[in-house]
């Protein structure tokens, strides 16, 4: 499987150093720092959807931006098509940038207010002479007419629309460079249910129409599971499980994934529960708890949880997952 | 015709105020000779120390020179002041601000304790020692004012592109791939530039009231020279029985400071991409 | 019809109207609400529904350029019309508030136990060790560990879901008969989320609590609250039990929000978008406001306001299509 990986992660590091006040450094204390990634692996297959979902503070937004290289990793690789890209600089960059596009959270923020709708898709053709400067303009409007704006929006700025018709700009412009892969950083959360459901659906036809490959990053776990074929759940700057979506929804094998699936407020009153899907608090990614990051919340957790580092494998059989405690799978 | 008079309509009122006073003050700058009824050095001593009358709107001065005549005339120097005074700075500032901000390091750190360094120094006091020691004069007060002021400016820059660096939209054109030139003056400047250029507009009417104190105080313009300061300064042994020398040159840099202080308000609101 | 208890809070004909630059915006546009003792409340809709400014009108906690009209009767007397004095009495004792961000609600530089034992102090007659005996009392009851020692603590140094928690108690200080909370878990993690609600749910049912819940998501709605009010454009468009609004809604609006839901279940299905986008609420509404993008929509809709007429026990809505949308009988 993974030699059919378009994109590839592996053990992926990122810590972002702390400030150090004076008498931390008097003292002889080490600079703290917060792990965002502590060494990540997942692959992306042409043309499917993964879905990667955690609470804030799992690294799902480093990971993001190290795949688009906004963040340089500390350690690790990132290939595409089977190339390191961590290293690439100058034109070579340029055109791994061509392959791998990003989709941002904030569509008020994500848009320079000063271009056109136009302008801004004009200049993503131009800066990578994807068509000839006199098909400038009829490629914008076909680039409107995929994610369903009028062809008229070339000549208005982003804040006469709306969040949802913006993000579609957003999208609009990462289609431009024709990329083989979207990272979608929590594209849809920043809007109303309705108008989510529009740009998940506009997602899931672009996809379909251009064999894209998508990274779909979301807190969401009811619309994670809308979109994506597989799966990886992170917490604390690691994946904790990975595998199809639907085998992983139907029967969880880490403690914090079936937590997160029961936290989820279902919408059907009949399924109310007054029990608490998980205890205790987030830690904090400045001080990660030693062992398995989920064991000061686990229900199941055992003495060698405290002091050993579950390995991401696939125990018993099934998908990976990073947990002691996992039986084989049960389905 | 109709999309100016369309920018005209949405204009700011306070953009319009301002137009209109600088507009007439750009007159006065321009072609002094075809406003001020007299020639603003002509000596007359059959009328010395008139107060305001129909032949002398704002009067004459100890010499009979008519002071309507020499405060138009002043607007040459004065608004070529606040031009010449603050130009320099804008650009210097503007580009030092961009740099430093956007790339920080230690060309960062560096700038930041030259803040520190000038902003000890009260502006005035700094201006008028360097004019001392490069000696009076216009173009050594443009220098004086130009080596200190840009700091401001870059200052300015600096905390804005900051914010601006970390905005969705620059990472999205990084995302893109697009050249470090290419973002840093499309993407970076024109949302950076609102700012820098309302301060702009602020500096132009505070060099003017420090050309006029340094011309007051014989750094500046020399006389005879017409300056509004140097006419202030002209007039202020006679202010007990000839108010009329003092006051009104006074009043046209107010009134010169309020059209810049109006112009950068509206140039604000008409900036404002949102409205 | 259901025989249902004296409310209350009852909410008649609530319009709320800011002056804007724009002109008038008219964001809350005759609101009807009904509480009964003990009740727990889901408000529910998409941003700009007027949800979080009825909720706020309700206690007169808008901005001058809001003005308001109708009534809302707290046990027959009008909070909108009494004196601002007796308001003040009223919030806080009888009627508390939590908020989305409770960054912006506590006090930045007052420790937790000083913030509670000043509501303490206001609402009751506790003497200093009585204030800090119940403010302990009151951190456990909502679920802070070591609740002792966190009295000396800032809001700071707690996590987001930690000073929910604390906001929470500072508003049960003076055991109040009604809690209006607005959003109060938007900001919060999917865990964390879930220990506030369940928090919400048994708070309510331990000290028989009416509540008012302000939300967008269904799901929360779903999760805690026995009747729910849906909103659109200003409007109560549809209100009744959740678990008949949910299953049979009788307005097109709550039937095509839960339709847009993603349910889960089916893996890469498309999901069922409303089409089109809230209308502005600046210019004049005519008939149903939810025409325009409504999949039943017929002739007498957009020309004609709906009354809110009943569709089951208990349940209300306004809505040409009520009986079609059961037969999904949607117009050729």
């Amino acid at each position: 499987m993974k030699d059919g990986a378009l994109l590839q992660v592996e053990n992926l590091t990122k810590a972002f150093p702390l400030g150090r006040s004076l008498a931390d450094a008097l003292r002889g204390r080490p600079q703290r720092a917060l792990q965002a990634l502590g060494g990540v692996s997942l692959s992306v297959n042409r043309g499917e959807t993964l879905g990667v979902v955690g609470e804030s503070g799992c690294g799902k937004s480093t990971l993001a931006r190290c795949l688009v290289r906004l963040y340089e990793p500390d350690c690790g690789a990132v290939r595409f098509e089977g190339k390191d890209v961590l290293g690439l600089t100058g034109e070579a960059r340029r055109s791994y940038h061509r392959r791998v596009q990003m989709v941002f959270q904030d569509p008020y923020a994500s848009l320079n207010p000063r271009l056109s709708v136009g302008d801004a898709l004009a200049e993503a053709l131009t800066v990578h002479r994807i068509v000839e400067p006199s098909a400038t303009r009829d490629r914008v409007g076909a680039l409107l007419d995929l994610v369903h704006l009028p062809r008229d929006a070339a000549d208005r700025y982003p804040h006469e629309f709306s969040g949802g018709q913006r993000q579609r700009v957003g999208i609009a412009r990462a289609l431009a460079v024709e990329p083989s892969v979207i990272i979608a950083d929590e594209p849809v959360s920043a809007l109303d249910v309705s108008v989510q459901a529009q740009v998940v659906n506009l997602f899931l036809e672009l996809q379909d129409r251009l064999g894209l490959s998508l990274v779909f990053i979301t807190h969401d776990l009811r619309l994670v599971r809308h979109v994506s074929h597989r799966l990886a759940v992170m917490y604390l700057g690691k994946v904790v499980e990975t595998g199809d979506t639907e085998a992983v929804f139907t029967a969880p094998r880490h403690p914090y994934t079936r937590a997160l699936i029961a936290a989820v407020p279902q919408v059907d009153p009949h399924q109310r529960s007054t029990r608490e899907a998980v205890r205790g608090e987030l830690p904090s990614p400045i001080a990660p708890p030693p062992g398995c990051p989920f064991h000061p919340r686990c229900p199941i957790a055992e003495p060698r949880c405290r002091t050993e580092v579950p390995a991401l494998d696939r125990r018993h059989g099934g998908w990976p997952v990073a947990c002691h405690l996992a039986g084989a799978p049960s389905t | 015709m109709t999309a100016v008079a369309l920018a005209w309509r949405r204009a700011p009122v306070s953009l319009v105020a301002g137009v209109v006073i600088l507009a007439a003050l750009a007159v006065c700058a321009l072609a002094p000779g075809l406003i001020a009824p007299y020639d603003p050095l002509a000596f007359d001593y059959g009328a010395l120390l008139q107060p305001p009358s129909a032949p002398h709107p704002f009067g004459t001065d100890q010499f009979g020179r008519d002071i309507l005549s020499r405060t138009i005339a002043a607007a040459t120097v004065d608004l070529q002041i606040a031009i010449f005074a603050t130009l320099g700075p804008l650009v210097i500032g503007a580009i030092v601000g961009l740099l430093v901000g956007y790339y920080g390091g230690l060309a960062d750190a560096v700038f930041g304790r030259l803040v520190d360094l000038v902003v000890t120094f009260p502006f005035l006091v700094l201006v008028i020692a360097i004019v001392a020691v490069l000696g009076p004069g216009l173009s050594n007060m443009y220098i004086a004012i130009g080596v200190v002021g840009w700091v401001f400016y870059a200052r300015l820059m600096r905390a804005e592109v900051m914010v601006l660096r970390g905005q969705d939209y620059v990472s999205a054109a990084k995302v893109l791939g697009y050249p470090e030139r290419r973002i840093l003056l499309r993407h970076i400047l024109p949302n950076a530039a609102r700012p820098i250029l309302v301060y702009w507009m602020t500096d132009m009417a505070l060099a003017i009231l420090l050309g006029s104190s340094l011309g007051y105080l014989g750094l500046g313009a020399q006389p005879p020279t017409a300056e509004w300061g140097v006419l202030i300064a002209d007039g202020k042994n006679f202010f007990s029985q000839a108010w009329w020398i003092t006051v009104f040159p006074g009043a046209a840099i107010v009134l010169c400071g309020m059209g810049f202080s109006l112009f950068g308000d509206g140039l604000a609101d008409l900036m404002d991409v949102r409205r | 019809m259901t025989e249902r208890p004296q409310p209350i809070l009852e909410v008649r004909d609530l319009r709320v109207r800011f002056a804007t630059s724009r002109g008038e915006v008219r964001a809350v546009d005759g609101v009807n609400l009904a509480l009964a003792p003990g009740d727990t409340l889901g408000l529910v809709g998409e941003s700009g529904s007027g949800k979080s400014v009825t909720l706020r009108a309700i206690l007169r906690l808008l901005r001058s350029n809001a003005t308001t009209t109708g009534e809302a009767r707290w046990r027959g007397q009008d909070l909108l019309a009494m004196p601002e004095k007796r308001l003040r009495a009223l919030r806080g004792r009888e009627i508390a508030m939590i908020f989305q961000e409770p960054m912006s609600a506590l006090n930045p530089v007052i420790p937790i136990g000083v913030q509670i034992a000043e509501s303490l102090q206001a609402h009751t007659a506790l003497d200093a060790a009585g204030r800090r005996r119940r403010a302990i009392e009151l951190l456990d009851l909502v679920g802070i560990p070591s609740a002792a020692q966190r009295l000396a603590g800032y809001p700071h140094e707690f996590s987001g879901g930690m000073r929910q928690r604390a906001m929470i108690a500072i508003a049960l200080a003076a055991e109040p008969k009604l809690l209006l909370a607005d959003e109060p878990t938007t900001a919060l993690d999917v865990t964390i989320q879930d220990q506030i609600l369940k928090l919400l749910l048994r708070l309510s049912r331990e000290l028989g609590m009416a509540m008012v819940l302000v939300t967008h998501d269904l799901g929360v709605v779903a999760e805690t609250c026995e009747r729910v009010s849906v909103m659109y454009a200003g409007r109560v468009v549809e209100t009744g039990p959740v678990d008949r609004v949910f299953t049979a809604p009788g307005h097109a609006y709550t039937d095509a929000l839960l339709r847009s839901m993603p349910h889960g279940g089916v893996a890469r299905a498309p999901l069922r978008p409303i089409p089109g986008l809230p209308p502005r609420l600046d210019r004049p509404l005519q008939g149903c406001p939810f025409t325009p993008r409504c999949a039943y929509a017929e002739g007498r809709c957009g020309a004609e306001a709906p009354p809110f007429a009943p569709v089951a026990p208990g349940q209300e809505a306004a809505c040409w299509a009520s009986d079609r949308l059961a037969r999904r009988e949607v117009p050729a």
